[in-house]
């Protein structure tokens, strides 16, 4: 597999990241790093502080301790988790792409050009269809040029097809714009094979690495099980093997990556 | 001119129209039209505080909704009980104790049904010029916060990443939605300010494509609504504050009925 070396120094450091809530700690001691080129991506179960240490990232929380350092002058583009509009409000696609900045037309359609999506551009926010919809919320995040992509569960509300054309989107961004990758994903099974580096998440970093180093890490086979980091390293050799009627996997060649 | 109270009340019913139909189109986006009614309900307490401070009523309003909005807004973000409970609770809460308050207060010397229900028709030259003053400032303070509260209004979190600062909007919004009810008690009334800010945005809805055109629209069928009520309470002797939030009724059944284009 291709992967694009990542270079210069890290466009976010983030080092003993720890914030908490008024009753708890929702993020213990988190320390990772996007580089140029790079994709990122954090798991972890439900409420293991996935989305805290993007806020965090992002300013929208206060952090109790650590430091989060930005190089330079990092431009970040922000892909929230949930956005809901209110069907009350008359939003087109074009104007939604000027929610934050004023771009010019010229901008605007070069960005939904990137995600493919030119065509939806009179069309109302309400009525785009998931995968569509988060295509457009990609490419309002590509107008500013971003050093750093951050997506929070970029394919929720997506069917399944269109999920795996959202993953080979981002990668391909990450390649053609240059850009760094942080994305956070709940769905073991859809951690994308491009990503460099899996940061596990469960109030702390369990562990991070490679996708194949994490999945065969006895952390991470604890905090999932040993058939959820299986579903994981499935992905990533999906060619190599098929599926039986209750999901057991059938090697079709003799090379078993999961021994 | 202004010694006619005809004059004087078409004045002051457009004017505050014009400034009802946008805030009301955030009232609409952001769900908060029992939020309006409840600071609504609360302006009979800020009538009694500017009888016993002897300031024009349209100032205490605007001191207690401002209150009101500032801690339902706290009360939601830390309550243990659902947003619209709370709301439930103080909305008619407010609204009995205010009356219970001003009849303390002034015994017979008011007129509960003008603040209840609007009295266009005696607006003063004082009433005026708080209107005169107040409508465009808030007006220029809304177009001041647009950006940054329409970018909250659709999503928060993402307003905040991309530095807008959407609480502060916010914040701006509810003081100013308190002015807004503050002037426009005069017109329609506690009971009926709701109408003026929810009817005329939810009828410009269809005939909008972008917000800021929905705003537009709806500042211009509230003050074909003002018009056409005062009309009506002229020539059929009527309530003038009921007719006209029944006039902004009957524009938006019938442009709901067009068909559209």
């Amino acid at each position: 597999m291709k992967k694009a070396s990542p270079t210069d120094s890290p466009l976010v450091e983030v080092r003993d990241l720890t914030v908490k809530s008024q009753t708890s700690t929702l993020v213990d001691n988190v320390s990772l790093s996007v580089s140029r080129g790079e994709i990122v991506t954090i798991v972890g179960p439900n409420g293991s502080g996935k989305s805290t240490t993007l806020k965090a990232i992002l300013g929208i929380l206060k952090p109790h301790s650590g430091s989060i350092h930005m190089a330079g002058k990092t431009r970040i583009g922000y892909v929230p988790q949930k956005l809901e509009i209110n069907w009350s409000m008359p939003l087109s696609v074009h104007r939604f792409m000027r929610l934050t900045q004023r771009h010019s037309d010229d901008e605007i359609d070069r960005a939904l050009a990137v995600t493919d999506v030119n065509h939806l551009k009179k069309r109302e926010m309400t009525a785009l269809s998931g995968g569509e919809f988060q295509r457009v919320l990609i490419a309002r995040a590509m107008a500013s040029n971003p050093d750093l992509l951050v997506l929070d569960e970029p394919v929720q509300g997506v069917d399944f097809n269109a999920e795996v054309d959202i993953y080979r989107l981002i990668a391909e961004l990450r390649d053609t714009h240059r850009c760094g990758v942080l994305l956070v994903s709940h769905d073991l099974h859809i951690v994308m094979a491009q990503t460099d580096t899996v940061v596990c998440l469960n109030g702390h970093v369990c562990c991070s690495g490679t996708p194949h180093a994490v999945t065969s890490s006895t952390e991470f086979q604890n905090l999932f099980g040993v058939r959820g980091a299986q579903a994981l390293a499935i992905y990533q050799h999906h060619h190599d093997h098929s599926h039986g009627p209750d999901g057991q996997i059938i090697p079709e060649h003799d090379h078993n990556h999961h021994a | 001119m202004l010694d006619d109270f005809l004059i004087r009340a078409l004045l002051a019913g457009v004017l505050v129209a014009l400034v009802a139909g946008p805030f009301g189109c955030f009232v609409i986006w952001r769900k908060m039209a029992y939020f309006g009614d409840t600071m609504a309900h609360s302006a009979l307490l800020g009538v009694t505080l500017s009888l016993l401070l002897e300031i024009h009523p349209g100032i205490g309003v605007f001191l207690v909704a401002s209150l009101i909005a500032i801690s339902l807004v706290l009360l939601q973000q830390h309550a243990a009980l659902p947003g619209d409970t709370i709301l439930g609770i103080l909305s008619h809460s407010t609204l009995a104790l205010g009356l219970i308050a001003i009849g303390l207060m002034s015994g017979n010397r008011i007129d509960l049904m003008s603040y209840l229900f609007g009295d266009v028709l005696s607006v003063s030259l004082e009433d005026i010029q708080l209107i005169g003053i107040g409508a465009p400032l808030a007006l220029i303070a809304l177009v001041v916060i647009w950006r940054p509260l329409l970018a909250g209004t659709v999503n928060e979190e993402l307003a905040q990443a991309e530095s807008q600062n959407p609480k502060l909007a916010q914040l701006c919004y509810l003081l100013l939605l308190a002015g807004v009810i503050a002037i426009a008690i005069k017109i329609v009334g506690i009971l009926l300010i709701t109408a003026l800010l929810v009817i005329p945005a939810a009828t410009a809805r269809r005939w909008a494509a972008t917000p800021e055109w929905m705003a537009v629209l709806a500042a211009g069928i509230g003050v074909v609504a003002v018009m056409c009520g005062l009309s009506a309470s002229l020539l059929a002797d009527i309530a003038a504050g009921p007719a006209i939030v029944v006039s902004a009724l009957v524009l938006f059944l019938v442009t709901t009925v067009l068909p559209r284009r």
